[in-house]
């Protein structure tokens, strides 16, 4: 896969705060960024602006493909069993196999409890593990991080940089220092 | 079209009678309730209850297609359900046509259904239970699209559904005017544009719905 991700010159209003401008960023396959940052500094803002899902205040975007994230919300259906509310994204996904993404992630046991009982870090290695459910050359993870245990921290990074090996590209928005050899992008400069 | 079955697989086991989210029912009793309660509060004289009875089913109808609103829309938006869709490239006017048809059937036919003890409870006699039954087929479809329309304007605001009562039923006045009206009139035309009314707030719905949530996420 040829995944890229650029952006020219980006700015972000929030309200009448400018959080950030003239932001340039050019990842192309097997690049990693770790945005970091203070809090309110507009991490999940850039996020959601490289997803497509919010519109710049000012700049351009260019995305070569489909775009897999994982933001603070879940997403899965809480009154329903992981099983079936992972299966209707794997339906959504071109009808693909959960099994394994789950056996991956370790949450495999876990198939008949309702999504609401799960702990938050369950819950969290059942969003990673929609994130497998299809290659997507473009990862965004806006605290993917938080809520894991160290097993689950390390098997997370592990997913990045194979992820990366493999030609894709992933941007990464963490608190924690986190072992990858990823550029670090701080967004208080941008201020 | 694959995706819309999905789509509305979920929606249905989610909100349909037995479904994760388990208030399927409350529409329905509630409209009984109201079938229970009137005689008790207007006297049990048949001909006051026939000739009444018709119009209060038809606001009973109106107030329990209310009442699964809290939870139809706000709940997949704080979860973030609706980014991953559209990181999907599925639109919202895609997941909200689906959520309104699972929407009508989680409440309509049970409605329907129950028109028929509520008639009984009102001594409405054959011909006005028909044309009852007639006038909620054609209506009741209009005020679950003016259902999923104010839930999703409202998604983004707590406490929004003490407000959604407010934002429905002017909306649906006139579904009631011709609903009910078509009680009283010899001819179909009350009927007919009561389902007018409700063709034309389906078609629009998805659209409406869609906007208020794309306009709610930046």
């Amino acid at each position: 896969m040829q995944a890229r991700l650029s952006a020219t010159d980006l700015a972000c209003r929030k309200g009448d705060r400018l959080l950030f401008r003239q932001l340039d960023l050019d990842l192309g396959p097997g690049d990693m960024l770790h945005v970091r940052g203070p809090n309110g500094v507009g991490k999940t803002s850039l996020m959601r602006i490289l997803a497509g899902l919010a519109r710049p205040f000012a700049g351009t975007i260019e995305r070569s493909d489909e775009v897999g994230m994982i933001d603070g919300r879940h997403a899965l259906d809480p009154d329903r069993k992981l099983g079936d509310a992972l299966r209707f994204w794997a339906r959504l996904d071109g009808g693909v196999d959960i099994s394994e993404p789950m056996r991956r992630l370790g949450i495999d046991t876990l198939t008949d409890i309702p999504v609401g009982y799960l702990s938050t870090g369950q819950k969290q290695r059942g969003v990673i593990a929609r994130l497998l459910l299809r290659p997507r050359p473009i990862w965004l993870l806006d605290e993917a991080f938080a809520g894991l245990d160290t097993a689950s921290q390390d098997l997370l990074a592990d997913l990045v940089s194979e992820h990366c090996k493999a030609g894709g590209l992933c941007a990464f928005v963490s608190h924690q220092p986190v072992d990858l050899p990823a550029r670090v992008l701080d967004l208080a400069e941008y201020a | 079209m694959k995706t819309f079955a999905i789509l509305l697989r979920r929606d249905l086991a989610i909100l349909l009678p037995g479904g994760a989210r388990g208030s399927a029912f409350l529409p329905l009793i509630f409209f009984l309730l109201v079938a229970v309660l009137y005689p008790f509060a207007v006297g049990p004289e048949p001909s006051l209850l026939a000739r009444t009875g018709g119009g209060v089913l038809w606001v009973a109808a109106l107030l329990a297609s209310i009442l699964p609103l809290d939870r139809l829309v706000a709940s997949d938006r704080e979860a973030g359900v609706f980014d991953q869709l559209a990181l999907r490239g599925i639109s919202e006017e895609i997941a909200m046509t689906a959520r309104l048809v699972a929407h009508w059937l989680s409440f309509g036919p049970l409605i329907l259904i129950a028109t028929l003890p509520a008639a009984a409870l009102l001594s409405l006699n054959g011909q006005t239970f028909w044309r009852l039954l007639a006038s909620l087929l054609a209506g009741t479809p209009g005020l679950a699209a003016i259902g999923l329309i104010t839930s999703a304007l409202l998604a983004s605001l707590r406490g929004g559904t003490a407000l959604a009562g407010l934002l429905l039923a002017p909306i649906a006045v006139p579904l009631v005017i011709f609903g009910a009206g078509h009680l009283a009139r010899d001819d179909i035309s009350g009927a007919l544009f009561a389902g007018a009314f409700s063709l034309v707030l389906c078609a629009i719905a998805p659209f409406a719905a869609a906007a208020a949530i794309r306009a709610a996420r930046d």
